[in-house]
Formats: C-alpha cells, structure tokens, sequence
C-alpha cells in the first residue's frame, strides 16, 4: 500500500560543508542517512526521521538542519495536519497510535500563569551565598503532635516519627523502568541521586544487580505486573512505591515488547526472555481501597515497618478524595502524576487526553488533606511536567513537599524529546536496549549532567526562596500567599488557590 | 469579625517596638513605668496602633476568664451578649473605663466580661480552654462588628488605634496594677486604623506583642487551619499567638521546646548535635516545620507564669534584655530600660532563636493568684 504520510522533517545538508565523514550515517539508529560511494555524497531517507537532531548535533562541520517539514496542508481549522497524518497512519496500519514522552497539546500550563513574590523594604531578602538557606526535606507521615519527656538536657523524645525519607533538595528522579530506558540510563539517575542526596525511582522493571549498591538512594516500585519483586529487591530499597497510575496513560496499563526483553532484562524482571512485559491496567489484587492498605501493609510488614511506603497515582478528575483515601489507607507519600507527566510507551489518544494538569490536581489533594485535618500524615510529592527550578519552586508553594522530574533528567542526559521512545531506537542511548546506541550514554557524564542540573537548579531555589525573605523551604511549602495568578480566570484562581497579581 | 474588609492585603506589614516587663515574685505594679518606656521609643511607630497587656490585674474574679470585647455597635454587643449568655454564667460586665484623650480618635464600645464556662456546655469539649477558644473563634468568625481583645483569666489587653502612650493614657492604665506588663507601639505599613489590629494579640492567657514581618505567615496559618483556628485578621502576629497556644498548651511542649519550632536551629546545627538531642530537634523540624516563623521578627510572648523574647533564628529584628533584682525586661531598644530602673545593670543581647524565659517564682504564684502585695515602681513620667 502507498502511504500518503508525509515526512515529518526535512533534513537538509549543505554539500560544501558535509566532509562525508559519515557520522550521521553511523549515529542514525533509523537509517536515514546512507553514503553512495559512486557518487562520493550522503542521501537522506527523511519519511524515517523521527527529529531527534542526533545527526545535526554531532555534524563536526554543522553540515546538517533538521527542520519541520513545512508542506502544507490546506488550510482547515478542523482537519489540521496532526489530524490528518494520523488518519492516514492508522488507515495504513488498522493499529492504535503510539507515541512516547508527555503529552504534547496546549493545554494551559499553569505554571506560567503563576508569579512569585519577592521582599522589598519591609522585609530583608536573604542572599543565600552569604547566609545559610535550607533546601533539606523530609517526605513521609509526620504526627499530629509530638510528645517529649523530661527537662533542660534531659528531654527525649516520646513520640517514635515513622521512616522519612531524606532530601537535600527536593527533587527527585521520577519512575522510569530498566526497560523503558538503557542500563546506562539507570546508573546515570542512581549516581546523580545519590550524589545529591536525593532519590530516583526504579519503575516498574525491577532492579538490576549491579545498582544495589545505590539502594539507600533508591526508590523502588511495587507495580501492577510486579516486575522484579523479590524479597532483596523490598529490603534493599530506602523506600517502596505502589504505582496505580502514570500521568501519561491514567487507567491502562504497559507493555514492554518482548524484543526488548533481552537476557539481563529478564533476569531483573524476572520474565523469559524474549517475551512482552504486560503490567495489567489494574492491581488485580487492588479493586478497591481497602485493598491497597492491604497492599500497603504488607510491604510496610513485609520490610520491617523500616521503610516509607508511596503510592503513585495519576492526576484525575476526582484526585482530591482519592488521596485522601490513600491517606487514610498508610500511604506516607502521596504521588500525583499530571497530563504532562512522560511514558517509554502510551497510545496518543490516552496521553494526550485522559488526566488533568497537575498544578489543578496538586492544589486540589493539598487543599483536601489540609480540610480533613490529615495533611501531615503523608507528604506530597508531584510529578508531570516539571520544566525548570521555577516549577518546582512554584509546585512547593502550592503544597507540595517535593518534586519528580523526569522528561527534564531525560533531557539534561541528551533526550531531544522526539516522542519515538517505544521505537527503541533511542539515538541518544537512552530509551533503547541495543548495546551499540545504550553505549552511548557513558554514566559518569550521564550522571554528572543530571548532578550538574539538579545543582543549578538548587541555586536558583535557593536564590528566589532569598528573594522572598525566606531561609527554609519548609516556610514555603503550601505558603500560597506568595504566589500570584496571571490572566487566569476567578475559577481557576479559586482551585488554585491564589490571588490573581495585583490584588 | 472585622467589619469593613478592607484588608486586601494577604497580611500586616509592620515594622514596631515592643517592650515587656515582669516582676519574677509577682509583685504588682502600675502601668505608668511601661507607657514611659514605650513611649521613648516613638519612632519605631507611627499612630496607627498601640496596646498594652497586663497580668495580674483581676484578683477578685482570678478564677475566671475575662472578656475584653471591642463592639462597632449596639447590634453587636446584643449578638455577643446573646451568645455569651448561651455558653457561659456572666459573672460581671462593665464598660471598660477610659478617658477623653488627644490622639485617640472615634473609639469602639469597649465592654469586659467576666465569665464561667456553662459546664453542661463545657463537658461535651474535652477540655474547657478549648471550649473557651472556640467561643473567641465565633465571636470573631461570625458576629459582625464584634472583637475579642483577650480571654484569658486575671489578664487583660488594652489597645487601640493611636501612638501607644495615648492608648494607655486613655484606658487609664495607671489605674491597674499587675505583675507583668507588655507594650508595643505600631507602624503598619498597609493597614488602615482597626482597634482590633493592634498589638497585642491574646487567646486565652497567652498575649504576644509583635515586631517584624512573617514571611512564612501563608503557610503557618494553613497549618493552623488544620487544628481549628482560623485567623480573622490577617495579621501574622496572631498566628504566632495560635502557634504558641498550639504548642505549649495543647500539645505539652515546653517553652524551650516551642522556640526551637518557631525559631529553629539550622540544619548544619542540629547535624553537630549529640545524637539524642539532634534526634529531638529535627522531630520537632519534620513535624512542626510548616510553624517554622520565617523572615524577620521580635516578638514578647507571655502568659500568667512566663514572659518570654525571641528572635527569628537569623535575628533581623532587635532585642534586648535586662534583669535587676526581681525585674526582668524586653525591649526592642535598651534606652527605655534604664529610663525607668535607673539602678538597671544587667542587660544584654540574646542570640537569634535563643528565647529570652522570665519566671515567676512558684512560691509567689499561688500567692499572687489570691491578689496579695502591690509593689510600687515609679518611672520617671509618673514622678
């Protein structure tokens, strides 16, 4: 069959600068490019592009632009080109569309709506290269009072505080299976974590041998498939997270196809290999939530009571009463994953419409918690689109204890944010199990990177919290009145919970 | 509930001078010695507030919660009274006496109660302090034009709109004698003149007058929320007054304990500590952390037995301290001190977050409760 799709780029090459060096030719896992010797010049295959600007990027002479393709098609307000491309896709293949990372539609990002306060005249703002500025956090159930005996030197504490996680800054690497990413991927996030004093989370796959010994740094995932679950796995993590959700595909479930699947892979999974990974839709031991306190129970029991346990759901209509359920149920941390959050793998239709953002979702779970009286007995920690220090910042002050990033830790290792991740061909040694792309992404520069970025994005926390006069992140957390709206309506400040600037 | 909501503002932006002193033996003296010394710190406010607390000044009804009420109207007053007669056994009321005074313009119905808590009513609460709390929270919440000043026992807060010394003169403090006194004089930076926001801030006995900015105001107050107190004011002062009350009287902890949440030591602090003590303070920093004051401030917090200072931990904000034989004094400057002890030696300057705790002698309390020996002090003013 002929297919009416369109390239999606245009990949251009000027012949004066290209030295037929070839690098193009070896980096593009699509093949795209090809040398023809006879004619001493390099083609491009541009219907395989996928944009991942691997080629352009390491051009030595700058040869190469990868553009959108800029053919049009008629005008239509309705049957625009994305709708269009995906008619002929599926009328071509009968199949369901795929796509990778977060959603990509424009709906309101309402961290850009938000605006942050800063102290003028009645109030000192602190400069934090000159006076401490506190980032530590600590997630997990806090008590409602705290009892201490004795007096003078002699106080102790009565009141025993259940496990908490500790963070220097409050960022932490979201889930993201070995599997869904390269082994290399993995060490990056488990370095960079545990060289800040932070987390990253296994997702669902397992955990492989060899990153152990970053378990104190270590979140590990309990999710529907129960991937790699094993008494080592539970014991060896700081803390355990019940994935019901992901904020890319609310309501289904993963596939990681069998392909993928190779020998290493299988044994952390602990699945034959070479077959397809299927984690169903629900927990079919969780209907209802009484049956996640079972759940969360019995990894609490399971580990010892030594180890906070999360559970990760995405953000939905009704988020709010679901987490207080959690809540209610043990949970001592509360995961909320939005519209944007990212996937390796998601039908487009899922991920680019089912969920809410998750500025909406947070507000929502904080303001509930807080109306029930049940705040401090779970932290909340938001995932889903995390761009920059000033989203985290701002996520903070809407309540929540920490963040999840994902997409950006991707980024900050070399991801480009093509979308093809469930192709597995990841040019950039990411989201892929070919041992010729995963080699490279070296994990020392992985990790640096990431390390490199959660520093920065530390100092410019730390330098917006001076700005405000204050010295401690917890004096931020859920402080709303230090945010203000921009062109948001009385109804979307009224979730929100701020004041729309100027007022 | 403050009428007129002009308050736009999320909270009170003011800079203050505040002073406090307390005979530790609960000898009483009168108020004249603490108007001079606020007023010799004039600057630090500008007439758009001033407030005086007093202790010990009820002996004839110690036993009972009292009242101070300020009412826009007769409607009101009706409400309250209404109200009041539901929940209590109204024991005395009267009209709070002042007089004529410059600079003291337009001032409120002014009325004190004194007050029994209905023990049929009080019986359903599990404790009769919170009985009285919740009789301030809709007071304040739901009576319009309405405004209790303070509601603890054998205390009382005096405040108004105008430079302090006048406030005082004009409720004739002169006239009441107490063993601790605590002034602030006010310079708001936004609000417009509300006799109810004006230092200090009361609940039950615990009153604390309040110089600085809380930066972490938002979040101390949702933290608050979530134990029922709703702050009416927006003011950041009467969160530190619930946070206290929170703490100390509700959950126990002690003096020393409440300063290490509301000031907290740092990180790299606590870090270095021995392991029992560092197991207590980061406890008290995971838990209480949302009540971290943040951002600049002084403060005086006292109740019946205590007169305590503090300073935010990086110490923005003054304070000074002095001791003389059985007189301790806070201030935000030292000068108001010598001015009336002129045989004060003692004086000094606390580090950030270190309260400042001032006593009374346990033997002289059960003593002062039953309204014993009146000391007499004398400033230079009142000479």
């Amino acid at each position: 069959m002929k297919s009416y799709i369109l390239p999606q780029y245009l990949v251009e090459r000027d012949d004066y600068r290209c030295i037929r060096c070839e690098v193009c030719v070896r980096q593009c896992a699509f093949d795209v490019h090809w040398y023809d010797e006879e004619e001493d010049a390099v083609f491009a295959d541009e219907s395989k592009c996928v944009g991942c600007l691997r080629c352009a990027t390491l051009c030595p002479t700058n040869a190469l632009v990868v553009r959108h393709n800029p053919t049009e098609h008629p005008p239509n307000a309705n049957w625009t080109r994305d709708v269009l491309q995906n008619i002929y896709k599926q009328a071509e293949t009968g199949g369901v569309l795929l796509t990778g990372m977060g959603c990509d539609r424009d709906y309101p990002i309402y961290w850009d709506r938000i605006v942050l306060d800063a102290s003028q005249v009645t109030n000192p703002s602190i400069d934090p290269l000159r006076e401490p500025m506190e980032l530590r956090t600590y997630l997990g159930a806090k008590p409602d009072a705290l009892q201490v005996e004795g007096k003078g030197k002699k106080v102790s504490l009565r009141t025993r505080i259940t496990p908490q996680l500790r963070l220097e800054t409050p960022i932490m690497f979201s889930a993201i299976s070995y599997g869904a990413i390269s082994f290399n991927a993995c060490e990056s996030l488990a370095r960079a974590a545990a060289e800040m004093g932070t987390y990253y989370n296994t997702g669902e796959g397992g955990l492989h041998r060899d990153l152990y010994k970053y378990g104190d740094h270590t979140i590990c995932q309990v999710a529907s498939g129960r991937f790699g679950v094993h008494a080592d796995y539970l014991e060896v993590a700081a803390a355990l997270e019940i994935k019901i959700g992901q904020g890319a595909k609310p309501g289904i479930g993963g596939h990681l196809p069998g392909e993928k699947v190779s020998a290493e892979i299988s044994r952390t999974r602990m699945i034959p290999k070479g077959t397809d990974a299927l984690s169903p839709a629900p927990h079919h031991d969780i209907y209802s939530i009484e049956d996640l306190a079972q759940l969360i129970y019995a990894l609490k029991e399971a580990t010892h009571w030594k180890k906070p346990v999360s559970v990760k759901i995405a953000a939905v209509h009704n988020s709010a009463a679901i987490a207080s359920g959690m809540v209610r149920a043990g949970a001592d941390i509360i995961a909320l994953d939005g519209i944007r959050g990212g996937t390796g793998a998601a039908p487009t239709m899922i991920r680019d419409n089912v969920g809410i953002p998750i500025e909406l979702a947070l507000a929502a779970v904080d303001d509930r918690l807080r109306q029930e009286g049940i705040r401090n007995r779970a932290s909340i920690v938001v995932a889903g689109g995390i761009r920059s220090s000033a989203d985290v910042i701002k996520a903070i002050a809407l309540g929540a204890d920490a963040v999840y990033i994902g997409t950006a830790a991707l980024v900050a290792m070399g991801c480009h944010v093509c979308q093809k991740c469930y192709t597995g061909k990841c040019n950039w040694g990411i989201a892929t199990q070919d041992p010729y792309l995963s080699k490279r992404l070296n994990p020392e520069v992985g990790a640096r990177r990431l390390v490199n970025l959660l520093t920065a994005w530390s100092h410019e926390i730390m330098e917006m919290l001076g700005g405000m006069g204050i010295n401690a992140v917890e004096s931020l957390r859920g402080n709303r009145l230090r945010l203000r709206g921009v062109g948001l309506s009385q109804e979307e400040l009224d979730i929100l919970g701020i004041k729309h600037a100027g007022a | 509930m403050l009428r007129s909501a002009f308050c736009r503002d999320d909270k009170d932006f003011s800079a203050c001078s505040i002073f406090g002193m307390m005979n530790m033996r609960g000898e009483k003296f009168d108020g004249g010695p603490v108007i001079t010394a606020i007023a010799n710190m004039k600057e630090r406010s500008n007439g758009l507030g001033g407030g005086f607390a007093a202790y010990g000044i009820y002996p004839q009804y110690a036993d009972l919660y009292c009242f101070q009420l300020m009412y826009d109207d007769e409607g009101a007053k009706e409400e309250t009274e209404e109200f009041l007669k539901g929940s209590f056994s109204v024991e005395g009321a009267e009209v709070i006496p002042t007089r004529p005074c410059e600079g003291v313009d337009d001032p409120p119905l002014l009325w004190r109660y004194f007050l029994q808590p209905r023990e049929n009513l009080a019986c359903e609460v599990a404790d009769v302090d919170d009985f009285v709390v919740r009789a301030v929270m809709h007071i304040n919440v739901r009576i319009d034009g309405a405004f209790v000043f303070s509601s603890g026992k054998n205390m009382g807060v005096f405040k108004g709109v105008g430079f302090p010394e006048d406030i005082g003169r004009f409720f004739r403090l002169e006239e009441y004698e107490g063993y601790i006194w605590v002034a602030h004089g006010r310079f708001p930076t936004n609000t417009q003149g509300w006799w109810g926001g004006a230092h200090p801030f009361n609940i039950l006995d615990w009153s604390v007058v309040h110089n600085g900015e809380i930066s972490s105001y938002g979040i101390n107050r949702r933290y608050l929320e979530m134990f029922g107190y709703i702050c009416t004011l927006h003011t950041d002062t009467e969160v530190i007054a619930y946070a206290v009350d929170l703490l100390v009287r509700r959950h126990g902890l002690s003096v020393e304990d409440m300063a290490r949440v509301l000031a907290a030591p740092l990180w790299t602090e606590i870090d270095r500590m021995p392991e029992r003590e560092r197991e207590l303070h980061v406890a008290l920093r995971q838990t209480y952390g949302s009540l971290l004051l943040n951002g600049p401030f002084s403060v005086i917090i006292s109740n019946r037995g205590q007169m305590i200072g503090l300073t935010d931990r990086i110490r923005l904000r003054p304070l000074v301290a002095g001791r003389n034989g059985d007189f301790m004094y806070i201030s935000s400057e030292e000068a108001p001190m010598h001015l009336v002890d002129d045989t004060l030696r003692e004086t000094w300057i606390p580090q950030g977050g270190a309260p400042i705790v001032a006593e009374l002698e346990e033997s002289t309390r059960k003593e002062e409760e039953e309204g014993a020996k009146v000391l007499s002090l004398r400033g230079p003013d009142s000479a």
